[in-house]
């Protein structure tokens, strides 16, 4: 069932969710864009509608609220270790339908990948989503090539119309919040066609693709910065981290906090030895995981179309064409 | 409640066996050491310091050896470890060798260097339970003398076992100078249906004693290797592991040649 409601209504709604959750959304930060006089749009707790932004892809994902950045495992000291708390009991997020195909991907790794993962499954335990349905394609996006541009398992879905906000609501939790409010007729939009199209390779060869030319051109244009793997929704990797307080040797914590595949050490062994020096060999072993490596796995390509490595890389490195570059390449 | 995998338990070194001033083993108390496989392995747990995973090269009746090379900053650490302090561990990780796959067979392990550290437990497996193999061969390499791993275990072996120790340099009118692969030709096999072979060492090694192995008449399906890769959990969470659709810490380390040649990092 939809639901219109004013500004008004859609705030007292917020304040009574945020007795029971956080709620993160995507907001828009003035002047923090990768290039000067632009904004960008990054998640954070929101406490009104205002601090919504509902119109712009946000340049972040929405992943640090259940993989953050930087995560406690354990305190320690002398006596022992002691686990954080966490950071909180459940939470209400708004985001599009690609990247809620991308936390099915977060599940395959954290829960589905060995034993489940004690630190994000307990903060996955109670989350509602709220879809922000888009009603066009965003530059960069390819979602109607990795079939993440329709999707069902929203909790609620928000979209303004004509300064109203309509909601349609498939869980009980939120739907007892709209009693008496105004019901219409409401089918939620998704993206039908995108600019940019990414052909499907059914099996790839490695061995063949591995030896291909086309990774050289990225030796030298890909910098190794990392910034595509920050920015993407299903990129999980991350790396223990010890520090200790100050003076105290004795007491500290250990971390883990996010990696990248693209930076120096991700594969370094003990004694030094080093499996991709090359930076386009990094994009293949990249790039291949969002595809067939991760589908080999669990039946889904770990790319979500998204494109917000394509929207934040320095070097203007287009990662739908390197994946329409393999689909050529393996003919 | 899900299980906190993360958080290290408490060890005590039982005691600490110095091969070289690089390179020592040591012993930890394990109350579940019986479960532990030949060829898996923990992650050595410093607080400050860090983790890193070290091969189990023994197995006792309640401790595993943990053989480390002393070559970063938890290693560095833990060599100020003597007997009778604890530190933490947590494992064992990975799958190991199985000895059921090398039952009935003409046995064949090819090391070097720390790479005897994961085979030594399936070697001193079969070299106390010699009823269960057709024949056992060793072949191991090291830099030089001075770079020998267990030579306490190298006395026993040369009494169960055809054992080639091989160094890279050293006085050639003492002992085997070459590498490894110099002596696969010369390994006696009855019949290559039986032959099995475990190969671990450095990348560039384990692709010469393999091929060496394949010209020798070896299957690809009797060879077995086991892969190093960095790890930051064990768990098949941090990603580091990853080669293609495999994560060594889940899937491996130890692979049947058939699986294991087909990765590509």
């Amino acid at each position: 069932m939809a639901y219109s409601l004013d500004k008004i209504a859609v705030d007292e709604l917020f304040s009574k969710w945020g007795e029971d959750y956080l709620i993160y959304g995507p907001t828009l930060i003035k002047n923090t864009g990768r290039l000067s006089d632009t904004d960008s749009v990054r998640y954070d707790e929101v406490k009104s509608i205002d601090d919504l932004e509902l119109n712009l892809k946000s340049d972040y994902s929405f992943k640090d609220v259940i993989l953050p950045i930087s995560e406690v495992l354990f305190y320690y000291n002398e006596d022992g270790m002691m686990v954080p708390k966490q950071k909180h009991n459940g939470a209400i997020i708004f985001l599009r339908s690609c990247d809620l195909h991308a936390l099915d991907r977060l599940d395959q790794m954290f829960m589905e990948n060995g034993k489940p993962d004690f630190y994000y499954t307990r903060l996955r335990e109670n989350l509602k989503f709220v879809l922000i349905p888009c009603s066009k394609s965003f530059e960069n996006c390819f979602c109607v090539s990795m079939n993440s541009n329709v999707t069902k398992n929203y909790d609620l879905t928000i979209e303004e119309i004509n300064g109203e906000y309509v909601f349609e609501s498939k869980d009980e939790y939120f739907t007892k919040f709209f009693s008496g409010s105004k019901e219409l007729d409401y089918t939620v939009p998704y993206v039908k066609e995108n600019d940019i199209k990414v052909e499907h390779v059914e099996k790839i060869n490695n061995l063949a693709i591995t030896k291909s030319e086309m990774w050289r051109e990225y030796d030298s244009r890909c910098i190794a910065c990392g910034r595509c793997t920050l920015v993407c929704p299903t990129c999980t990797c991350w790396t223990m981290q010890d520090i200790h307080y100050g003076d105290n040797q004795k007491a500290g914590e250990r971390r883990r906090v996010q990696a990248s595949c693209m930076v120096d050490n991700f594969d370094r062994v003990a004694g030094g030895h080093v499996y991709r020096e090359k930076n386009g060999d990094r994009m293949r072993y990249k790039a291949l995981h969002k595809i067939s490596d991760h589908r080999e796995r669990y039946g889904v390509d770990m790319c979500i179309g998204c494109g917000r490595c394509d929207d934040i890389c320095p070097e203007y490195i287009s990662f739908s064409t390197i994946l329409n570059k393999i689909a050529k390449e393996s003919e | 409640m899900i299980t906190n995998e993360y958080l290290p338990f408490s060890s005590k070194v039982l005691k600490v066996t110095k091969h070289t001033p690089m390179e020592h083993t040591y012993t930890m108390e394990f109350a579940g050491a019986k479960d532990v496989v030949p060829g898996q392995f923990f992650e050595l747990s410093l607080p400050k310091y860090g983790e890193a995973p070290i091969s189990v090269s023994g197995i006792g009746e309640n401790s595993v050896d943990l053989t480390v090379r002393s070559i970063g900053v938890v290693t560095d650490e833990l060599f100020k470890y003597e007997a009778g302090r604890h530190l933490y561990i947590r494992g064992p990780y990975g799958n190991g060798f199985i000895a059921d796959d090398y039952k009935d067979s003409e046995l064949l392990v090819i090391a070097g260097g720390t790479g005897v550290s994961p085979v030594k437990a399936i070697i001193d497996y079969f070299g106390n339970h010699n009823d269960e193999v057709k024949s056992m061969s060793i072949i191991t390499g090291f830099k030089s003398k001075d770079d020998q791993l267990f030579r306490e275990d190298f006395k026993r072996w040369g009494k169960q076992m055809n054992v080639t120790l091989t160094f890279d340099r050293g006085d050639e009118t003492k002992e085997n100078i070459g590498l490894v692969t110099k002596y696969i030709p010369s390994v006696k096999v009855n019949n290559f249906d039986d032959a099995k072979a475990i190969v671990v060492g450095p990348p560039i090694m384990m692709k010469f004693a393999v091929k060496g192995l394949i010209e020798r008449g070896y299957k690809e399906e009797n060879i077995w290797i086991s892969h190093e890769r960095r790890m930051s959990c064990g768990l098949g969470k941090c990603g580091h592991c990853r080669v293609n659709s495999t994560y060594i810490c889940l899937d491996g380390p130890v692979f049947n040649y058939t699986v294991g040649k087909d990765l590509i990092d």
